[in-house]
């Protein structure tokens, strides 16, 4: 589980270019959107296009994003039960 | 009121229509031109449904009259034939004898075109033409061309706002004195660019839309192309011209809330609705229709619902209805299609119905009118909102 | 009926033109086919939670327009009008290369909604929360001025008193490869490029944004009065003459009451000639001027000329760079500006002190 919360927090970091944070600076309870990290709806949509892309899990719902993205703890719960690849 | 700017000659293509006649018919039929694509392969053809303009285009090509070695987009074509129509319905037989222009939209440009070719043009010279057809002044370029028309010429793209602009730009130009007549609409052809990218931001409905319904699912994307031509009083009354119907109100306005999702209050919609109403001199209560944005994505029926509901205040919101249940959402060519139908309502004293439409929305106490409707109509104000929170309305009146 | 004056200017190009006095720092660069941005330091304007999404394109325009806002002390406007030619092309290229490479799957959004003509435009009204007009042109080389045009009509119609206007245009790198296939760009045995001098066709390509704050009052910062804008989309080669002499009587001027003639020479051979006939005819004795071997050509280079036109009639003095010949006048209060790009979009700009 380790190591996929720091694969996450490197995909975060490239796939949404955040030039100025490095993964030591996210810690795995911070809030992803709103206050902590300030991500919003798009990046929502990015992280979306990971899980498929990357994990082989295809959400319909957007939504479903919100419970999801919560954190990188609640990522990578998601992903360790939810991944095909 | 003020008497507004006088509107001579329309045409339009559309997935429901070749010409205004057709277009009218499958409005007051129930004739939607929903389905699945057929002139683009795409591996979300299964899962979207869109409003295609029923010609290839190599029927286009030689409906045209277009030579061999042409480079014309589909969206250039769509236009060119939309624009020709409009002139000749103005009775304009001679394009440059006074001062004319034309404002053109388009969001695609001839995108439609490059995407088809893009890795291709190293290994094919023949194919290098299409180069210069990608930009979105290329369609207005060639509309030009093919009207011969050499004065003003320009267009606009703020997305899905589009053509409501150039309409807005052409009867101020008109209004100033700058210009004696203006031809001004839009046109978008459905590429794969579009639908993968509206895909990407999980919009697309895959069954047909439902505007204003609680469970609606998304937009269908349409394209299209419709102008119409305004005319100074002066040009009306020197050519005897028969007025349409006139352009009373404008307004736009911006968001600047999100690149992509409208604010929850609808600021922006508001804040154009008021300036149109201000341009006209009308009140909100003397709208006797009200053609809506309504793409039925979760996002613009909610923050255009909430606007329409601050406009009125506490008064009854008119009967009102998207079209889009009919064509899809044509992007940049929405509001020109949509103004062609608002002008083709007052003539016709018509409501034209909301398909699709089965629940309420749990949000407020909005209904869509659900059936074609009789009534007398003066005045319809029509909504365009885009990406980039560029919103914007226009006011049609009786002539 | 209200006038424009030019209050406020921010210029980013292939060029050092921020930060500087004017055009001191200026060099030819006559050797490569596509000239690149000199950068300003994105950090000291945008956000990096702002700009991980935008191209160089929007970063450029928010700086440019940054530099206008702050040249002409507002820190709000009523209304933003922009103008570009090709739109956010590194952006379309990337979602385009997406769409075919990966067979539609897998994409993200960022880069088709930064896409969108209008990006530029949006992104400033979003950083100023200006609710105002907001338009965006696109049609080749009359971009920028379609923007000037419908501004000016705002001030003169007093729906707004004070507006950002700005063209902007960014070069892709698969997009200059298919220019280049196209012959729109010069090709490597026709550089040096001698823009002057031409004996090719095809052009050095640039990039840049240029922005303005137009007001309708007379300030301290204020450069010039924009008189007059017009566009036209076709003239023939010997329309031209007329076509300015109308347009001056128009405004109550003929050809000797303009002090300098901006010319839009890019070094493409055969649509050249449009600029070379006035220069050895009807212009032979006026100061004349040109910019595209500084700026490169794009749509909205005009945008570049209008940033120096502007600056020349504040500092009363014309850098020696940008001169076609060696006429002199007294002063340098009324200039006019003419384009075209192949022959189309013409047109023509005209502005007093």
């Amino acid at each position: 589980m380790e190591a996929l919360k720091e694969e996450l927090k490197n995909k975060i970091i490239t796939t949404l270019n955040l030039e100025d944070i490095a993964i030591e600076d996210i810690a795995d309870n911070d809030p992803l959107f709103g206050d902590g990290l300030g991500l919003d709806s798009i990046d929502a949509l990015e992280l979306i296009v990971i899980l498929d892309k990357d994990y082989g899990i295809k959400l319909v719902d957007p939504k479903e994003g919100k419970s999801i993205f919560q954190s990188i703890e609640t990522m990578a719960a998601y992903i360790s039960a939810n991944r095909t690849k | 009121m003020i008497k507004g700017v006088a509107i001579t000659g329309m045409g339009i293509i559309s997935s429901i229509g070749n010409s205004v006649e057709e277009n009218y018919i499958s409005l007051i039929e129930n004739k939607i031109g929903i389905s699945q694509i057929q002139n683009i392969s795409t591996v979300h053809a299964d899962v979207i449904k869109v409003g295609e303009i029923k010609k290839t285009n190599e029927e286009l090509i030689a409906e045209l009259q277009l030579s061999e070695n042409n480079n014309f987009s589909r969206t250039a074509m769509i236009g060119t034939l939309a624009a020709k129509q409009a002139v000749e319905n103005a009775g304009i037989t001679s394009i440059n004898e006074c001062r004319t222009g034309l404002i053109s939209a388009t969001s695609v440009g001839g995108m439609d075109i490059t995407e088809k070719y893009y890795y291709k043009y190293f290994e094919n010279p023949e194919l290098v033409k299409y180069i210069s057809c990608h930009d979105g002044g290329d369609v207005a370029d060639k509309i030009a061309d093919e009207l011969g028309l050499k004065g003003m010429v320009t267009t606009i793209s703020t997305a899905c706002s589009s053509a409501a602009n150039s309409i807005m730009l052409g009867a101020r130009l008109i209004k100033s004195g700058k210009l004696d007549r203006v031809i001004v609409g839009g046109s978008d052809a459905l590429a794969k660019f579009t639908i993968n990218g509206f895909k990407t931001l999980m919009i697309l409905s895959d069954d047909y839309n439902k505007p204003f319904d609680n469970t609606r699912k998304g937009l269908n994307l349409g394209e299209a192309a419709a102008y119409l031509v305004l005319e100074s009083d002066e040009m009306v009354q020197k050519h005897n011209k028969k007025v349409l119907a006139r352009v009373s109100g404008y307004g736009n306005a911006n968001d600047a809330f999100h690149q992509t999702a409208s604010s929850e209050n609808g600021d922006g919609a508001y804040l154009a609705m008021k300036k149109a109403f201000d341009v006209s001199g009308l009140k909100p209560s003397e709208i006797d229709y009200i053609n809506v944005h309504g793409t039925a994505t979760p996002n613009n029926d909610l923050s255009e619902g909430r606007a329409l509901l601050r406009i009125y205040d506490g008064e009854k919101v008119p009967d009102f209805s998207s079209t889009k249940p009919f064509t899809g959402h044509t992007l940049a060519a929405a509001a020109a299609i949509e103004a062609v139908y608002s002008v083709l309502a007052i003539q016709n004293n018509v409501v034209y119905p909301n398909l699709n439409f089965e629940v309420p929305m749990e949000e407020f106490e909005l209904q869509p009118q659900t059936s074609l409707k009789n009534k007398n109509i003066e005045h319809v104000l029509s909504n365009s909102f885009g990406f980039g929170g560029n919103c914007s309305t226009l006011i049609f009146s009786k002539s | 009926m209200k006038k424009t004056y030019i209050n406020g200017v921010g210029c980013i190009s292939t060029q050092k033109t921020f930060d500087t006095v004017f055009l001191e720092e200026a060099v030819v660069n006559a050797n490569d086919p596509v000239l690149a941005i000199v950068s300003p330091v994105y950090k000291d304007y945008i956000s990096p939670a702002a700009a991980r999404r935008m191209a160089k394109g929007v970063k450029n325009g928010i700086v440019a327009s940054a530099l206008a806002m702050k040249d002409a002390n507002v820190e709000n406007v009523d209304a933003i009008i922009t103008g570009t030619g090709l739109g956010c092309v590194e952006d379309s290229e990337k979602f385009l290369k997406n769409i075919l490479d990966n067979n539609e799957e897998f994409l993200t959004p960022t880069s088709f909604i930064q896409s969108t003509h209008n990006t530029v435009g949006a992104q400033i009204a979003l950083s100023l929360q200006c609710k105002g007009y907001n338009f965006t042109y696109v049609n080749g080389t009359v971009s920028f001025e379609s923007a000037l045009l419908d501004a000016k009509m705002q001030i003169e119609g007093n729906e707004a008193n004070s507006i950002l206007v700005g063209g902007i245009d960014e070069t892709g790198d698969y997009t200059m490869s298919l220019f280049k296939l196209a012959g729109r760009i010069k090709k490597e045995n026709d550089l040096p490029s001698d823009i002057l001098n031409t004996n090719s066709t095809g052009v050095v390509y640039g990039e840049g944004a240029g922005f303005f704050v137009l007001e309708n009052e007379r300030k301290d910062s204020t450069y010039a009065e924009i008189l007059d804008v017009e566009i036209k989309n076709t003239l023939e080669e010997n329309e031209i003459e007329s076509e300015i002499i109308a347009f001056l009587k128009a405004n109550n001027l003929e050809i000797s009451n303009i002090d300098a003639i901006v010319f839009g020479f890019d070094g493409n051979i055969i649509f050249d000639s449009y600029y070379k006939n006035l220069a050895e005819n009807v212009f032979a004795k006026t100061p004349q001027l040109y910019y595209k071997h500084l700026s490169g050509e794009y749509d909205t280079a005009t945008a570049f000329a209008l940033w120096m036109a502007s600056k020349i009639i504040k500092t009363q003095e014309i850098p020696e760079i940008v001169k076609v010949n060696l006429v002199t006048k007294p002063a340098y209060n009324t200039i006019l500006l003419y384009n075209q790009v192949n022959g189309k979009n013409h047109s023509f700009t005209l502005l007093s002190k």
